[in-house]
């Protein structure tokens, strides 16, 4: 099994059929966010800095980072966006642009291995964009597309895929290093949707051994209920064998329905990480004053309590 | 792990709590220690191995804790058991009793009978887990061969839970009955049921089972001593 490993100066993250999912936060991206958009353009990157930092807490393991402004500088704000996301965090970086150029300032200003979002089957996009990953040695997201646009039989979309992953190792790019986004298309428009990517996802693990990737919002585009339809889709191609997405991980169900699918997947040893959530919120919400706390829960609360102090003179008696 | 600066009292305490915590290596390690002290067996067992197990059994019952922690909590105890049960055996450490323990014919869930298995272990009763799908047959033959005192059926369907029934009127049967203590257990099996198949004593969970299993052996040693005076007297 494949597995892509990408890092920042500090940190490593391993992308792999046999490890947790990993959520590259989605919200560092200013189409449809004219607020962002308009402070970005203006070099006002406050909200930049607060939604990498938001996300990560969240449980982001990567940032995306795009600047994708219309009749602005896309690669100096690009490159000044990772930047400022480095700065106050330290997950890998995760560069988003259908701008060669943006690419390129993109991939000087970070740290560490990022991936890149993303190169396409056309020939254009591949000549220009995978010499670059090469010389960074970085990772890069492929797109199943190419010049004849978006095909609705799987697979010709895997013959895609396959002749960018064949294209990358002539550059010298390990397959371990090409990640194959599907494209999830919005299920609202086009019926099974959601199907085909499963499917794509099956074969791109079976007859690839790349890793599966989407940008997994495209596909409740246009519905009601955004949260949930992207938290069943998320974990239904955790399923079919998808190992990381760009998602909202602020978003409650999105978060919930990965760590679920985790869970199911035997990869939260014990249950523990979802054991652990379900507990703050259970204590957020007693301490909101949404449900009553009743008294077993607090004499068992109190005895947690004395336990921790225990173990906190413990650890400072040993330091 | 080094264990040797901590008093008496506080190595109880970090055992239990590493116990909770199902921290499995500190467990065996503390349990060394402690018997390295000159502690015996079941002191041991009791201070450190039952007394972290049993705020476990607590803390499950009132939903604090949850399944995967309380099965790391059993495999502390499991490892901390392994050192003491030559311990125990070579010292001819007084049993509390002898269950035997099985889901009945027909059902295969074991997560709770296990737990329950587990915590008799750790009260000190020496059990004898037949497994899953066990049939009155093998139910017999375990009490013909080990002589147990109480025995522990469990079920998690309401279509299997009859079969503890079938288990009872055997042993009534088999004139058998008299000799050991029927208790039930399982998600869909109630007091009410319990009474209604025969059986001695529902155990609601596995805290409550241990605590029954123990008030019975209680009772049957106390009988004892009554029975023995009287012979005495006659």
């Amino acid at each position: 099994m494949l597995e892509t490993i990408i890092s920042s100066p500090t940190k490593t993250v391993i992308i792999g059929p046999n490890r947790p999912f990993v959520i590259i936060g989605e919200r560092i991206n200013p189409t449809g966010r004219k607020k962002l958009a308009a402070e970005m353009a203006a070099g006002n990157f406050n909200r930049v800095r607060q939604d990498a930092i938001d996300q990560v807490a969240a449980g982001a393991h990567v940032i995306d980072v795009n600047a994708g402004i219309p009749l602005a500088d896309e690669p100096a704000l690009l490159a000044e966006a990772i930047r400022i996301v480095q700065s106050v965090t330290d997950v890998p970086i995760c560069i988003d642009s259908s701008i060669v150029a943006a690419l390129k300032a993109g991939l000087a200003a970070v740290k560490g291995k990022p991936l890149v979002n993303s190169v396409t089957g056309e020939e254009e996009r591949l000549e220009s964009v995978l010499p670059m990953v090469a010389e960074y040695k970085a990772a890069v997201i492929a797109i199943s597309n190419d010049e004849t646009g978006i095909s609705y039989d799987m697979r010709e979309r895997l013959k895609v895929a396959k002749r960018i992953v064949e294209r990358a190792e002539r550059y010298g790019i390990p397959r371990c290093d090409v990640i194959i986004d599907p494209l999830a298309m919005p299920a609202g428009a086009i019926a099974g949707a959601g199907k085909n990517v499963f499917e794509l996802v099956r074969m791109v693990r079976e007859e690839l051994g790349c890793n599966a990737c989407c940008g997994a919002s495209n596909i409740s585009f246009g519905l009601p209920g955004r949260p949930v339809l992207n938290g069943a889709f998320l974990a239904m191609a955790i399923a079919a064998g998808m190992t990381c997405a760009i998602t909202n991980p602020i978003e409650h169900e999105i978060k919930r329905s990965i760590m679920a699918a985790d869970l199911m997947m035997g990869h939260d040893e014990n249950c523990l990480n979802w054991i652990a959530v379900s507990r703050e919120n259970a204590q957020s919400a007693v301490a909101s004053g949404a449900t009553p706390m009743n008294a077993t829960v607090s004499a068992a609360d109190q005895a947690r309590a004395e336990r921790e102090a225990r173990r906190a003179s413990r650890r400072a008696a040993q330091a | 792990m080094d264990f040797s600066d901590l008093p008496d009292d506080e190595l109880w305490l970090q055992m239990q709590d590493d116990l909770y915590d199902g921290m499995k290596e500190e467990v065996a390690a503390e349990t060394n220690e402690a018997l390295k002290r000159g502690y015996g067996p079941t002191e041991v067992l009791e201070k450190g191995l039952v007394a972290g197990m049993d705020v476990v059994g607590v803390d499950f019952r009132d939903g604090v804790l949850f399944v995967p922690e309380v099965l790391m909590a059993a495999n502390s105890m499991k490892a901390g058991m392994e050192i003491l049960r030559p311990l125990l055996t070579e010292t001819g450490a007084p049993r509390v009793g002898k269950v035997v323990i099985g889901t009945v014919k027909g059902d295969i869930h074991d997560i709770g009978k296990n737990l329950v298995a587990m915590m008799l272990e750790g009260a000190g009763f020496e059990v004898i887990n037949l497994g899953v799908n066990v049939d009155a047959d093998k139910f017999l033959a375990a009490i013909k061969e080990h002589k147990p005192d109480i025995i522990g059926m469990s079920a998690l369907l309401t279509t299997t839970m009859p079969y503890m029934k079938v288990v009872n009127q055997m042993l009534i049967d088999e004139r058998m009955r008299e000799e050991v203590y029927v208790m039930v257990g399982g998600a869909p099996v109630s007091e009410t049921f319990a009474m209604a198949v025969g059986a001695d004593a529902y155990g609601r969970d596995a805290a409550t089972s241990v605590d029954i299993a123990k008030a019975y052996m209680d009772n049957v040693r106390k009988q004892d001593k009554i029975d023995k005076a009287a012979a005495v007297n006659q």
